[in-house]
């Protein structure tokens, strides 16, 4: 029974993963562009949410509800003002700029927050669980995951049954041509970004009230969110969610024999993929 | 009234002059065809008249409004159609959604008018049956339609056909012809580079000869078929 509940806790965590790793997923898969500073961004939402729960003594979902579209804005604004004057064929200047923008951040943050340890509180539903008969498990971790699905589902209607995201995927595809057929790329960029910063918001929120967090973590929630995309085959939102599980299993079974192996374990399964699968486990057809 | 007009129009790639004071217009309504040798600079002469190059000296004009400095974007926007002469298509994308992504831009549609239009286009092109294929799967022929079918998917008032004959067999290339002769018939305007001669004089009402960036003729089809020079540069015949 022990192993039935590590399993299940682990692909309850994957949700986590896979929501961090969501709107890193969603913006490669557009634009090619790696976000270096992907995780600094949830942290700082994270913060954003939890400025506003304290000063309003709002809900964090609630909270969150108003962070969302002020990520969105400073979203777009990034990619409008920063980001687009450095994508081009050759990846390392939008790599440069987000890795500068990481060690910004951090900083930033470590002068506005200082480098205490927070968290989000969330009330009675921290510890609340239910009982499913073989295993119990938290609500929280369950809403995490049943968050995460939710995402993937409407990125996916965006991406597959709207104007927006036909031109999401013209744009992908080729942007000269979509040009010509009257998208404005740098302005699909600039929402693209916008809607990851709302994805980076809701990551952040199950983030901040799950475990502490500060200013220095963001590039640690980067790498789990790495390696869920790079698992999952770049640019698949479902593969993301993938990865994401195959991580958090790997790193509860490897807790169960021995809590020192956690994260190692997660690390060692992105390995073994990578070995097995360099493209990971759903590539895009064309790429 | 001319849609759309170039004067004096130059072009260069380093010493190399592509475009030479070009200058022609074509009234609404007209079919043009443009012929000339490979290297005549047919094409850069699209890419001026889309806006994907700026001339080093000249004028555009399109629909009564001077166009030279405006990006390709504005232009598709405004009405400048076009087809490329090797097949673009967007792989990932199905047929419909091609014609859709081109339909909705710029214009603030409904989803519901762009439907409509995509299948109207998609059954004038004889594209319907493939409407959700991979555009990537499509064969040369189709690939050729879905260019076409794109490009009135922009909503133009000039079609720029380029080269959209070619590598077909006699029997596409007819079943071609009578697609474009009937969007012709509907009041398009078109200007269309061809090298299959036959394709070109089945619809247009001019033709216009490029040579060395030059224009060095541009009248009726016959008459610009029966001139000396014509002749010697473009079909090599000894008159």
């Amino acid at each position: 029974m022990i192993w039935v509940d590590t399993i299940v806790q682990g692909i309850l965590l994957g949700g986590l993963y896979a929501l961090f790793a969501a709107g890193l997923s969603l913006v490669f898969g557009i634009m090619r562009l790696v976000n270096l500073a992907h995780g600094d961004l949830i942290i700082f939402a994270a913060f954003a949410i939890l400025l506003i729960t304290s000063t309003f003594g709002l809900n964090p979902f609630v909270a969150a509800l108003i962070a969302a579209p002020v990520m969105f804005v400073l979203g777009w604004a990034l990619q409008r003002f920063v980001l687009n004057r450095v994508l081009g064929k050759d990846i390392l200047p939008p790599l440069l700029v987000t890795f500068g923008l990481s060690v910004a951040l951090q900083n930033g943050m470590l002068e506005a927050f200082s480098a205490d340890s927070q968290r989000i509180p969330a009330g009675p539903l921290e510890s609340a669980s239910v009982d499913l008969g073989i295993v119990t498990v938290g609500w929280m971790p369950l809403l995490t995951f049943a968050t995460a699905i939710a995402v993937i589902i409407g990125l996916n209607q965006i991406f597959y049954r709207t104007a927006l995201g036909r031109a999401f995927r013209a744009t992908s595809d080729d942007p000269v041509t979509a040009s010509l057929m009257g998208i404005a790329p740098k302005g699909i960029f600039a929402i693209a970004t916008g809607l990851a910063m709302v994805v980076v918001t809701i990551a952040a929120l199950y983030l901040g009230m799950r475990a502490n967090f500060d200013p220095s973590i963001g590039p640690a929630r980067l790498i789990y969110a790495f390696e869920a995309v790079i698992i999952g085959g770049l640019g698949s939102l479902w593969g993301t969610l993938a990865g994401g599980i195959i991580i958090g299993v790997a790193q509860t079974l490897g807790a169960a024999i021995n809590p020192e192996w956690q994260i190692l374990a997660g690390h060692i399964a992105f390995l073994v993929v990578l070995l097995v699968r360099p493209r990971g486990l759903f590539p895009r057809a064309v790429d | 009234m001319n849609l759309v007009e170039l004067q004096d129009v130059s072009k260069n790639f380093g010493a190399l002059k592509v475009t030479d004071a070009v200058s022609f217009a074509v009234p609404k309504g007209q079919a043009l065809g443009i012929i000339g040798p490979n290297g005549a600079g047919k094409s850069t002469l699209f890419n001026l008249i889309t806006g994907n190059f700026a001339p080093d000296a000249g004028r555009v004009t399109f629909l009564g409004q001077d166009v030279t400095r405006r990006p390709a974007m504005d232009r598709v926007r405004m009405g400048v159609g076009r087809s490329f002469q090797i097949p673009q298509p967007f792989e990932g994308l199905t047929v419909y959604e091609n014609l859709a992504v081109a339909a909705s831009f710029g214009r603030g549609r409904s989803e519901a008018a762009v439907t409509q239009d995509c299948i109207r286009i998609l059954e004038d092109t004889e594209l319907l049956r493939l409407a959700n294929t991979q555009a990537g799967a499509l064969s040369l022929l189709d690939r050729k339609r879905l260019e076409l079918a794109r490009a009135m998917a922009t909503g133009p008032e000039l079609l720029l056909l380029d080269e959209i004959a070619g590598g077909l067999t006699e029997g596409e290339c007819q079943a071609l012809i009578a697609t474009i002769k009937r969007l012709h018939a509907q009041g398009m305007t078109i200007i269309w580079i061809e090298h299959v001669l036959h394709a070109l004089t089945a619809v247009v009402e001019r033709l216009l000869v490029l040579d060395f960036g030059r224009v060095i003729g541009i009248g009726a089809p016959d008459a610009i078929m029966a001139s000396k020079e014509v002749r010697e540069i473009y079909l090599g015949i000894e008159a």
